[in-house]
């Protein structure tokens, strides 16, 4: 019988359904609306078309979902209502972050860390300008209301073979 | 006083109280109680986590059930090789049979938290990503959504 510290930590994340064969691949999602990750075999980055380095892909993510000069190829934003806090530009953008059967585990998480970090510095960012404090010493309905505002769209997508593009 | 007395008394070291020593051992005793926690399975595979800087505590421990993957652990090796295998409880397991390890994981919970459920992938950080897409396929199958990649905080700041 071994003991450990409790060491229970990680990145959360929410699997798609499987779609149902009826009705598959209805929803399209427009094309300036996504943005696809994509790690190679050798654990290459590539963000669309462009290749990347690690340390790039936060403010590569950031600016896709802000869109500051609205750019008319970079995600759309739709002015909603957000209960509590008013009208407020939700972007539209999804992170599509696919991988090759070879790619290492340990690339994969770091790429998926930065998505991760990308999203929480934006919300930093809303919270402060808002509410003048971090997102971290909000209440919880604060927090929700930020969440809506920037939502976390990041899709896992169906494995597929990266090597073949 | 004869504390404050001259420099020639010859100071004596007054002999250690060896009455707070229960009070010190029963300290560390209760702490290691409070802190460690009995690991339900043994581990048979080798995982070292991946870093990452944006991790959050799972918050119900009680409901997470856990997929190991990795290479076996060295004394394995000779029967089981250096591939990459996937450890349910206590044996190596092949990708069918995560269906029927997650139906008797729901099973053991109750109604109401069953949609609660978290799948934690403690997966080695060198593991290839093939094994664990299809793992994530494999969940999706059995509609095990909320899943969470196990990951450490980096060691500085």
């Amino acid at each position: 019988m071994t003991t450990t510290m409790g060491d229970q930590s990680g990145l959360q994340r929410r699997l798609p359904p499987i779609p149902d064969s009826k009705q598959a691949q209805d929803q399209k999602v427009n094309r300036r609306n996504i943005i696809i990750v994509r790690i190679n075999a050798s654990d290459r980055l590539f963000a669309g078309t462009e290749a990347l380095e690690i340390s790039q892909l936060k403010d590569k993510i950031k600016e896709f979902l802000t869109n500051p000069a609205n750019d008319p190829n970079l995600p759309e934003k739709e002015m909603t209502d957000i209960p509590g806090y008013g009208q407020y530009p939700i972007s539209k953008g999804v992170i599509s972050l696919q991988n090759d059967r070879g790619t290492s585990y340990q690339a994969y998480i770091a790429a998926q860390n930065e998505l991760v970090k990308a999203v929480n510095e934006l919300r930093d960012d809303f919270s402060r300008q808002a509410y003048g404090r971090p997102f971290i010493s909000l209440t919880e309905e604060q927090q929700s209301i930020v969440k809506t505002a920037i939502p976390q769209n990041i899709s896992e997508a169906e494995p597929k073979d990266v090597t073949k593009k | 006083m004869s504390k404050f007395g001259s420099a020639s008394n010859k100071k004596e070291v007054p002999a250690l109280s060896s009455g707070s020593l229960s009070d010190i051992v029963f300290m560390l005793l209760f702490f290691f109680m409070v802190t460690t926690q009995m690991r339900e399975t043994e581990n048979k595979v080798q995982v070292k986590v991946p870093v990452a800087s944006e991790v959050v505590k799972l918050e119900r421990k009680d409901l997470a059930s856990y997929i190991n993957i990795g290479a076996p652990i060295r004394s394995l090796q000779s029967t089981f090789g250096t591939e990459a295998r996937i450890q349910l409880n206590d044996s190596f397991k092949n990708i069918d049979e995560i269906r029927d390890f997650i139906a008797a994981e729901r099973d053991a919970m109750s109604e109401a938290d069953r949609s609660y459920m978290t799948t934690v992938i403690r997966c080695d950080q060198d593991v290839r990503m093939g094994i664990v897409s299809d793992v994530k396929q494999e969940l999706r199958r059995c509609s095990a959504l909320k899943i969470m990649y196990s990951a450490r905080k980096p060691a500085e700041d």
